[in-house]
């Protein structure tokens, strides 16, 4: 624990914005029942800018997601996503928030087209929406299943549509817990131009790919077991030996 | 920052897609109906009896209907639980309360399809006049509005739990009580041996009335809190 305690530290962030952030965390605590899944997090991430979450099973990065995406609230301290305070103002912020998580969010007993229409209609799309719909499912190369019931894909499919599903409303902070999980190399291709990294696109990216996660993260989040911050700080200021020593592995 | 959807367009998506499931799926009007069918069926051999009236008459329907509907309530929230709706609701910009009123409104679209088979095998199997079966479709009418604002309610409480199977009858048959003496007080005279007559349901009529605008309240009141962890 030696190693993980000498990156224990707080960097400045990985380049100067002058936008206020698009989260900001203080002492940010979540509790089930007696459990302790968030111990005191706190940071800031700059809009357009990327922050990687790593950490063990149990670390709490899922929870910190579902808290990020208003669908849990905090036991104790201060979130704000979006310049929304949560959960008083949380639904403000619904609706600008892309969530991905483990679960597709999708219904099995409807098609690929149906689930993204009923989507579409939650989130208010209007005219655009079919136009949209035929655009995200050709970028992901579904078109030929739209009609096709969820229960028939393969997870590598479901994946793809979550993707569809979670950028149809061009959200404006992506939250992605493994995104990539159930996709080959070709599918994580497709989707990349939907949930990548790109200028202006803010994101919160959960893996455990410590390596894809450190470039693709502009800060990075590294949570223990039990929910502690292990480090926050600029990307370039965790080594992939650091982040495997938080993981219990050798540096 | 992006306007909320409106509450009627989120309560017309999800009602849609509700309805389009139980279409495609069959999962809970058949299995009501089939309950019913074979309810009336052990009544009519177990009372042995060709033909019921009165009170006893209103009982044997109303029981049936209610169990009936226990079934589908307990199904209600399946897919949301089960395949991440609660939380893909919840990530649009609705107001809860589309979520309560288009799965209440689902509720009572199946119950009237049920009635609407039901209530002939019923008449069929134990009525000798079917003159009341007109005014008795509107008592289940008004009884069904109770039904869904309630059963929502603890179908949503439940949905969550692991005991949920157990939950949905153990708290919705009391909160049910004072619906189904209601709707027999009204049901009663509709289904008397020498024709329906029409004194004093009225009274019950306003009862029933006044229990679905009560429940529908608190369920306007309450459901955006049942929706959060």
């Amino acid at each position: 624990m030696a190693e993980t305690a000498a990156i224990q530290r707080e960097s400045g962030p990985a380049s100067p914005v002058a936008t206020s952030p698009a989260i900001a965390l203080a002492h940010l605590w979540r509790d089930y029942g007696e459990r302790t899944a968030l111990r005191d997090v706190t940071l800031e991430l700059p809009g357009g800018q990327t922050l990687a979450v790593l950490g063990p099973n149990g670390a709490g990065k899922t929870t910190l997601l579902r808290v990020l995406a208003t669908l849990l609230r905090p036991t104790a301290g201060e979130v704000s996503v979006l310049g929304c305070a949560l959960p008083r103002e949380a639904w403000k912020a619904r609706g600008r928030i892309g969530y991905l998580g483990h679960e597709p969010l999708c219904y099995r007993d409807l098609t690929c087209a149906e689930n993204l229409r009923f989507q579409a209609r939650l989130h208010g799309l209007g005219r655009e929406a079919p136009e949209r719909i035929a655009e995200l499912l050709d970028l992901v190369r579904m078109s030929r299943w739209g009609g096709e019931l969820v229960r028939n894909l393969s997870a590598g499919m479901v994946q793809r549509l979550a993707v569809c599903r979670a950028v149809l409303h061009d959200p404006e902070l992506l939250l992605l817990d493994e995104p990539r999980s159930h996709l080959d190399p070709e599918a994580a291709a497709l989707v990349e131009p939907l949930i990548g990294p790109a200028p202006g696109r803010t994101r919160v990216v959960v893996t455990h790919e410590i390596e894809a996660g450190l470039a693709e993260g502009d800060h990075v989040l590294a949570l223990r077991g039990g929910g502690a911050v292990a480090y926050h700080g600029a990307a370039s200021g965790l080594s992939a030996g650091d982040a495997r020593a938080i993981y219990g592995g050798a540096p | 920052m992006r306007a909320r959807t409106s509450s009627f367009r989120a309560f017309e998506a999800i009602l849609a897609k509700d309805l389009r499931v139980e279409l495609r799926t069959l999962q809970s009007v058949p299995a009501m109906v089939l309950f019913a069918v074979t309810t009336f069926v052990l009544f009519r051999y177990g009372l042995d009896r060709s033909a019921l009236s009165g009170s006893l008459a209103a009982g044997v329907l109303l029981a049936t209907v209610l169990f009936a509907a226990i079934l589908a309530i307990n199904r209600l929230f399946v897919a949301e639980r089960d395949e991440g709706g609660f939380d893909a609701i919840r990530l649009a910009p609705v107001d809860g309360t589309a979520l309560l009123a288009a799965k209440a409104t689902a509720l009572v679209v199946y119950l009237l399809v049920l009635e609407a088979i039901a209530l002939p095998v019923f008449a069929v199997f134990f009525l000798d006049s079917w003159a009341g079966l007109a005014p008795l479709a509107g008592v289940l009418a008004l009884a069904d509005l109770g039904l869904a604002a309630t059963g929502v309610l603890v179908s949503a409480i439940a949905a969550n739990s692991r005991a949920r199977d157990l939950l949905v009858p153990l708290v919705l048959l009391p909160l049910l009580v004072p619906v189904m003496i209601a709707a027999a007080g009204a049901s009663e005279p509709l289904l008397a041996a020498g024709g329906p007559s029409y004194g004093g349901i009225a009274k019950w009529l306003a009862i029933l009335a006044l229990y679905d605008v009560t429940f529908l309240l608190v369920g306007y009141a309450v459901y955006d809190f049942l929706l959060e962890d």
